[in-house]
């Protein structure tokens, strides 16, 4: 008990917040036909997460989360504005815009030296769940303890905070989202604000992307807001199974991806151990082509 | 001075800009472009089989074209999940894109893990190929990723009039008698060829923008495909050319990421000339 919540439980807690935030807000790209935008934003926001690490020195959550916003809003706009300014169709727009993002991010990590401290490349491309360690855990008392509780990981925390405020907010929004996502023409004749709803989603989906950006990695989390989302739609017509569905099956396979991964070989007592976050990917891919086929075969 | 290696590495770019440049085109035409970025993820897992196979039968695991090989099998693997996914009708292409090339993605990044893990350093470039790293290539490394690049320019010159009539109307083209599937298919192997072609140098994250980004400069300056398709094979070359030397000249800067910012400076510059 105390080696599993020493090693286990922060990782497994965030790769479970990580899925369920993620596995939410997915549905809203799915039901919009954008789910390109999740892949553009979740690399768009590496400047911003760089930035603000660079600005505090520390994995700071505030200054990160503003930053990764300021980028998430300038890309999608960017994306608006070259899709008329030079012509372009959807996809390659989002092609341009974030590749360029992305390719500054890197570039900036090297030159502001944050790299050397503790945010690295590995981190950005792998994720880093297996350093989300718990040392003061040392026993079960400890999950009741607010001083052993507060010695948790900062990524913990930074994730939980963003899983309670995105629900919150989509519990708020419920019904006016649902008539953007269905009919979004409709729902700006009836006066409701359509430009502060996809701003809103789209700094939900930033803060999505950098609390879990220290857990599954950058590139990763395109996987946790896509595919669970993906495989409910394959699944159901129906709009509340959708968006707790995908929440659910996110935070499922984040589970399960986890101890795929690492503790259930041991438990076997195999040494080896693969990486969670890949684990997590790989199984959200078998969960949609799964979905896929159930899909098919109840038609 | 430039040595040998460093300028056949910058050789190897330029020709891969080149032939990005011209496959571009039609990739942006025909509305292809974020395809690439489906292959160029879904290469990964292709590139760190190929190196555990290498491993396991004993042979040289940096050897460059059984790793390439690799990466093209699982980039078409890639592209037929998103065209299986797309078909169910549920699910439209863009998320079918997104959920292949992080899942597709993933796998790769669980077989880097196992082969980490395995005795020997000689696998540890393998995540060279994700961010691209042009300095560590060999000579014989460039000269095969050239050697591709420029296999595909000329294939594109020569399937030229077939790619220019199915960008611009495919049904008047099919009604002339051209095989819409076969052509498509073709483009689809141009770009495969292309994403593997830049895995080394430029990496997969970052190839997509290597295809878009020229072609859409120079759509902004021509108004006919000819002058389009030169002027994207010039900018493609000098994005290869430049991003490459930048790249060496600072250590630690990945080339996928000097190449693409060298592309967004000629794209905002063309978007400004237009603008003005």
């Amino acid at each position: 008990m105390t080696q599993f919540l020493q090693l286990d439980f922060a990782p497994l807690l965030c790769a479970m917040l990580a899925g369920s935030t993620c596995g939410l807000l997915g549905s809203f790209l799915v039901l919009r036909r954008e789910a390109l935008l999740g892949d553009a934003i979740t690399h768009a926001v590496l400047p911003g997460i760089v930035l603000g690490f660079a600005v505090t020195g520390a994995r700071a959550g505030l200054p990160m989360l503003l930053g990764a916003g300021a980028a998430a809003l300038l890309a999608s706009w960017l994306i608006t504005y070259l899709r008329r300014a030079a012509r372009l169709e959807g996809g390659a727009a989002t092609g341009i815009v974030f590749t360029s993002f992305f390719a500054a991010g890197l570039v900036m990590l090297e030159a502001t030296g944050a790299r050397s401290v503790d945010l690295d490349v590995d981190c950005v491309l792998f994720g880093q769940m297996e350093t989300l360690l718990w040392p003061e855990a040392t026993g079960a008392a400890a999950l009741l303890d607010r001083a052993a509780l507060s010695s948790l990981p900062p990524a913990v925390f930074l994730l939980a905070g963003v899983a309670v405020a995105v629900a919150l907010v989509v519990a708020v929004l419920w019904r006016p989202l649902k008539l953007l996502c269905f009919d979004a023409a409709y729902a700006q004749s009836l006066g409701l604000p359509v430009r502060a709803l996809d701003i809103a989603l789209n700094l939900m989906l930033a803060a999505a992307a950098v609390a879990a950006f220290e857990a599954v990695g950058s590139i990763l989390v395109v996987a946790l807001l896509v595919a669970p989302a993906a495989a409910m739609r394959l699944i159901t017509n129906r709009y509340t199974p959708q968006l707790l569905g995908g929440a659910a099956l996110g935070a499922a396979v984040a589970a399960l991806g986890y101890a795929l991964a690492g503790p259930l070989p041991a438990l076997l007592g195999s040494a080896h151990a693969v990486n969670a976050a890949g684990m997590i990917g790989v199984l959200s891919g078998l969960m949609v082509a799964g979905a896929a086929m159930a899909g098919r075969w109840r038609a | 001075m430039i040595s040998h290696n460093t300028l056949v590495v910058v050789l190897g770019c330029t020709a891969l800009g080149v032939a990005a440049g011209a496959v571009g085109c039609f990739a942006l035409l025909r509305g292809r472009a974020m395809l690439s970025d489906a292959m160029g993820h879904a290469a990964l897992p292709g590139v760190v089989g190929a190196a555990l196979l290498g491993a396991w039968l004993g042979a040289d695991p940096r050897a460059l074209p059984p790793l390439l090989l690799g990466g093209a099998v699982a980039g078409a693997l890639g592209l037929w999940a998103v065209q299986a996914l797309a078909a169910t009708g549920r699910i439209r292409q863009d998320a079918a894109i997104a959920v292949v090339l992080a899942s597709f993605y993933a796998l790769g990044v669980v077989g880097l893990s196992v082969v980490q893990a395995l005795p020997g350093g000689a696998q540890a470039g393998l995540s060279h190929f994700i961010l691209g790293q042009a300095a560590t290539m060999r000579t014989q490394d460039a000269w095969a990723a050239g050697g591709l690049a420029l296999l595909s320019v000329v294939a594109t010159v020569a399937l030229f009039p077939r790619l220019r009539a199915l960008c611009f109307d495919a049904e008047f083209a099919a009604l002339q008698g051209l095989n819409i599937r076969r052509t498509d298919a073709a483009l689809m192997g141009l770009i495969l060829l292309v994403c593997i072609a830049g895995l080394p140098a430029v990496g997969l994250v970052l190839v997509v923008a290597l295809l878009v980004l020229p072609a859409a400069t120079a759509r902004m300056l021509n108004h006919r495909l000819p002058g389009m398709l030169a002027a994207s094979c010039a900018v493609g070359g000098a994005s290869g050319m430049l991003g490459a030397l930048i790249s060496a000249g600072h250590q630690g800067w990945p080339t996928g990421a000097a190449v693409v910012l060298v592309g967004m400076a000629f794209f905002v510059a063309a978007l400004l000339v237009r603008r003005s």
